[in-house]
Order: C-alpha cells, then sequence, then structure tokens
C-alpha cells in the first residue's frame, strides 16, 4: 500500500457563521468519515492548520502576511491514509464531507525516497 | 441492547453544543458583563471552532464538555491578561491583580457556578420589561444555543424578525443596565413567575404550534423541559410552582407521539392509544407533582398539572373522572377567567352536565360572536357539541368556519372528517 495526501481547501468555518448544532452536524459528519476510514485501517494521521501564516516568495524573497487565499482556496488541513492506488485514495476522498460548503480534496501521493 | 446499538465512542450527546454554548456564554457573561454579550458570543464561536478543528482529525475527548470549558476559560484569561496590561499600574500591581482574577475565573468555571450563572441568564432574559416575544426568542438565542435560522423555524418567523428582536432586547438590557443575577427577597417570586410564563410559553410553542415541523417542535419542548429541570435543582428557585409547571410539561409531553397519526392527521384524546402515551414521562410527571405538593400557595401550574394528570390516570375516556375535572377547572377559571379556560370547562361540562348546558355556558362567554368568527378553536368545539345535539345546519356552519379559520393542514383534515360524518 501507499500512503497519500488528501490536502484540504475550501472555507473556513469561521466564515460559515456555523450555530451549534450545526457545528455539531459538521463533526459527527467528521467522526463518520474518519472513523470508517481508521476501522479498515486506512487512517494514518492528520492535522488542521492555523488560519495566519505568512508566505515568502521572490529572488529576493519578500515575506507577506497570510491568509494566502480567499474563501473556497483556504488551506485548511491535511490527512494522510493508505490505499492501493491513487485510483482507490480518489474513491477514497468521496466520503469528504466538506463538498456542500464548497470545500475540496486533492489527493496526492506521497513519494517515498528509497536508498540507492 | 446489542452491540451494534451502542453509541460509538465517536458519537457525541445530543445538542451537545448547544448546551454547552448555552453555559458557556452564561459563564462568560458572569467574567466580561452583559454589556458584553458580542464578545461572549465570539468567544464561544473560537472555542467551537477550535473544537471543530481539532476533534474532527484526532478522537473525541474522553469528556468533551470539559475539554470545550477548558479552552473557554484559557481563552478568557488570555483576554483578561491583555486588558490588564493596557492599564496604567505598576508590573507588581497587575501581577497580583492578574493571580486575583485568575482565581475568581477558575471559581466561576465550577459546576455550581455555572448553574448560577445559567440562572442568571435566564432571569436576564425573562426579564418582565422585555415582550413575550422578546423574551422567547433572547432565550432560545443566548440560554438554549439556537441559532437565528433555527428560532425563525421554531416559532414560525423569519430570520430578519428574529434577528431584530434579539437586537432589540439586548439593547435594552444594555440600555437600561439590567442585572445579570438571581433576583432576591420579594422580587424573587414575581420574577419567577415571568419566567415560569416564558418556558411555559417556549413549551406551548412546541407542544401546539400548528406550522413548525415535528422535529424542531419536539426540541422546543425538550428545551422548555430542561430549562424547568435547571429551576427545580437551585435551592432558591426550586419553588412548588416550578415542580408543578415540571409536572405539567411531563404530562403533556408524554402524549407527544400520541397526537398524531401516521399522514400528520390530529388524533384527539378521546381517540388516542392510550398505550402510546409514555409512561416513564408520567411517573417523572407523578414524582414532580408530589415535589409541588408543599406550601400553601396553589398556582395554575398546580391546578393544570393536576387535570393533566387526571387524564393520565384514566385508562380510557370513558373512565375519565370528569367531575374531579370539572372541580379543577371551576378552580382554575376563578385563577384565570380567560375566554380560552371557560371553553375547555364547557366541554367538561358537556360530559358531566350534557351537551346542552356546555353549549349555552359556551354562548354566554363574553366577546363569543367575534371568538367565533376568529379563532378556529372556538368555532371546532362548538360545532362538535352542535352535532352532538343533533344540530346539524348549526354544526356545519361553524366546523366550515373552523375549516377557513385554521392554518393547519392537520386540523383541516379533522374538520373535513366531522363534516362529512354529518352529511
Amino acid at each position: 500500500m501507499k500512503d497519500f495526501m488528501f490536502i484540504f481547501r475550501g472555507p473556513s468555518p469561521e466564515d460559515l457563521n456555523y450555530t451549534p448544532e450545526q457545528y455539531q452536524a459538521a463533526m459527527q459528519k467528521w467522526f463518520g468519515w474518519i472513523g470508517e476510514l481508521s476501522a479498515k485501517g486506512r487512517y494514518v494521521g492528520g492535522d488542521p492548520l492555523v488560519r495566519e501564516g505568512k508566505t515568502i516568495q521572490g529572488k529576493k524573497p519578500v515575506v507577506t502576511d497570510g491568509p494566502f487565499a480567499e474563501g473556497k482556496e483556504l488551506l485548511g488541513g491535511y490527512i494522510i491514509i493508505k490505499a492501493e492506488s491513487l485510483q482507490e485514495a480518489t474513491e477514497m476522498a468521496f466520503g469528504f464531507p466538506d463538498f456542500e460548503v464548497e470545500g475540496s480534496v486533492e489527493v496526492r501521493e506521497i513519494m517515498k525516497m528509497t536508498m540507492p | 441492547m446489542s452491540d451494534a446499538d451502542k453509541p460509538s465512542p465517536q458519537q457525541l450527546v445530543d445538542h451537545l453544543f448547544r448546551h454547552e454554548a448555552g453555559k458557556m456564554i452564561a459563564v462568560l457573561t458572569r467574567i466580561f458583563g452583559i454589556h458584553n454579550l458580542e464578545l461572549v458570543e465570539d468567544t464561544v464561536q473560537e472555542t467551537f471552532l477550535k473544537a471543530l478543528q481539532v476533534w474532527k482529525y484526532k478522537a473525541l475527548p474522553d469528556n468533551p464538555s470539559a475539554w470545550l470549558m477548558q479552552v473557554a476559560r484559557n481563552r478568557t484569561i488570555d483576554l483578561i491578561r491583555r486588558q490588564q496590561k493596557q492599564t496604567n499600574i505598576s508590573d507588581e500591581l497587575s501581577m497580583r491583580l492578574q493571580s486575583d482574577a485568575e482565581l475568581a475565573i477558575e471559581q466561576l468555571f465550577l459546576d455550581t457556578e455555572i448553574a448560577d450563572s445559567q440562572l442568571r441568564m435566564i432571569f436576564t432574559c425573562c426579564h418582565p420589561a422585555l415582550s413575550p416575544e422578546d423574551q422567547v426568542a433572547l432565550t432560545l438565542k443566548t440560554v438554549s444555543g439556537f441559532g437565528v435560522q433555527e428560532i425563525a423555524r421554531a416559532l414560525v418567523s423569519n430570520e430578519a424578525a428574529i434577528q431584530k428582536r434579539i437586537y432589540r432586547a439586548k439593547e435594552y438590557i444594555r440600555e437600561h443596565q439590567i442585572q445579570f443575577e438571581i433576583p432576591s427577597g420579594l422580587a424573587l417570586s414575581d420574577r419567577l413567575e415571568t419566567v415560569y410564563t416564558v418556558l411555559y410559553l417556549l413549551f406551548n410553542e412546541g407542544y401546539n404550534s400548528m406550522k413548525a415541523d415535528e422535529l424542531i417542535r419536539h426540541d422546543l419542548c425538550a428545551e422548555a423541559m430542561r430549562l424547568c429541570k435547571l429551576l427545580t435543582e437551585h435551592k432558591v428557585c426550586a419553588q412548588p410552582s416550578c415542580f408543578a409547571l415540571l409536572a405539567l410539561m411531563c404530562f403533556q409531553a408524554s402524549r407527544f407521539d400520541s397526537r398524531l397519526g401516521e399522514d400528520n392527521t390530529i388524533i384527539l384524546l378521546q381517540q388516542q392509544d392510550r398505550g402510546k402515551w409514555d409512561r416513564e414521562l408520567i411517573a417523572l410527571g407523578y414524582q414532580f407533582l408530589s415535589q409541588s405538593s408543599t406550601g400553601s400557595y396553589l398556582s395554575v401550574y398546580h391546578i393544570e398539572s393536576a387535570i393533566a394528570a387526571e387524564h393520565c390516570l384514566a385508562p380510557d375516556f370513558e373512565s375519565t373522572n370528569w367531575n374531579t375535572l370539572l372541580r379543577l377547572y371551576d378552580l382554575l377559571l376563578i385563577r384565570k377567567p380567560i375566554p380560552i379556560v371557560q371553553l375547555n370547562r364547557a366541554v367538561i361540562l358537556a360530559q358531566t352536565a350534557g351537551v346542552a348546558t356546555a353549549i349555552d355556558t359556551i354562548l354566554d362567554i363574553p366577546g363569543i360572536l367575534e371568538l367565533l368568527d376568529r379563532h378556529y378553536i372556538y368555532a371546532a368545539v362548538l360545532g362538535e357539541l352542535y352535532r352532538r345535539a343533533g344540530n346539524a345546519a348549526e354544526s356545519r356552519r361553524l366546523l366550515e368556519k373552523a375549516y377557513t379559520l385554521t392554518p393547519s393542514l392537520a386540523e383541516k383534515r379533522l374538520l373535513q372528517e366531522k363534516l362529512a360524518a354529518i352529511a
């Protein structure tokens, strides 16, 4: 099995202005998805990213303040899962709960460095 | 319970976030003051946000409620620290004030103090200077953790109107410097009366609302009961009337699921399957009713819960003790001399003294002609009594009137059935 990274983009929950009941519903959906991946032994781990940050770029590097993107482009977090193929990983990503709030998942295989 | 039915560890308790929101808002208001309600609500939002982000990738903490409170407390101490830094005092004094403040904050996050703060919030939201509509909306928002759209759905209103009510109520509280406290001495019983009224209103909104969907109606009833129970658990607020109100709610709620048929038709008391009544709630009702029978004051809730208990006591409609009910309604009428009580009493009278007496009693209600013209319930009840008296023409006229007056589809269906039966 290979490791894949699911990279989540989408509006931050603070922009969605959830009511307590909606927080609960969102949480429950995530528990359902992550729980299913864990039960199958496919979930490796993951973390949310703090919204604030810095970007450094340019030939003479310049530091700019985050957030780097608006709304649905905002990078919110990642998880790592195990799958046989990119195809299977992509199918597993369909359980992502935030499609309905314009979130997206980028599925990337993690390249394993092997010693020559 | 089989293994498959057991809640998995990743299952949240029903309405956990709503209930925790109510607790946190109350505690934080005690710390930052009622004039800072916006800051308080923002802090609660931040806490939930953090929970959502962290919990969704990891396991649910062992005690989610304690986890949330811990985050809120840390955030609070952080905010207070920042404010202290801005004052013109020495570092030493600032440190001392800070440790005093932190100690006080720790205290306010203790369970007993949380309950106390929640009651202060209930009294503030149910302040008698606010209109009943504003009291209900603010209570649902601030004490119960309902969102604006959920309140709008529950009260069959729109979001803008609810937003306005809440805004208006908050402004009033700020401008008039309403104290965030549990009233004491003579003021307490008066203020408690207002709280009971709001809770009963909340409950009835859920129990009787003709338009809201079943799910949110159920939430409203459960919430009214939860808050009423909270009152009974507080040494100062646990008055006999409070237990009586809670008993009344239990008896009513026990029939919640048997009032509606599968196709959402209304099932009248007479036809309800009494086997479907929630025996556990009825037992709770009797328990609270017995706890209410202390002291010398007989509240309307005592009488109304006794009436509800009487219905629950009868194994079937025919064996209802109508004479006891009539005596209770006579008592209630003295305390609440209003048309709807007179109407309900007349229904009992039809069983004890006959349909003709009941009809005469209804026709004697002051302003009855206008009531028949405006509120479907009067036309529906009187029309039904005329049907039983054999006056088909008068019955049809009134039932048709009721049909045009009620907004409820379930009621319309019921009236239609009755009209068909006359023909």
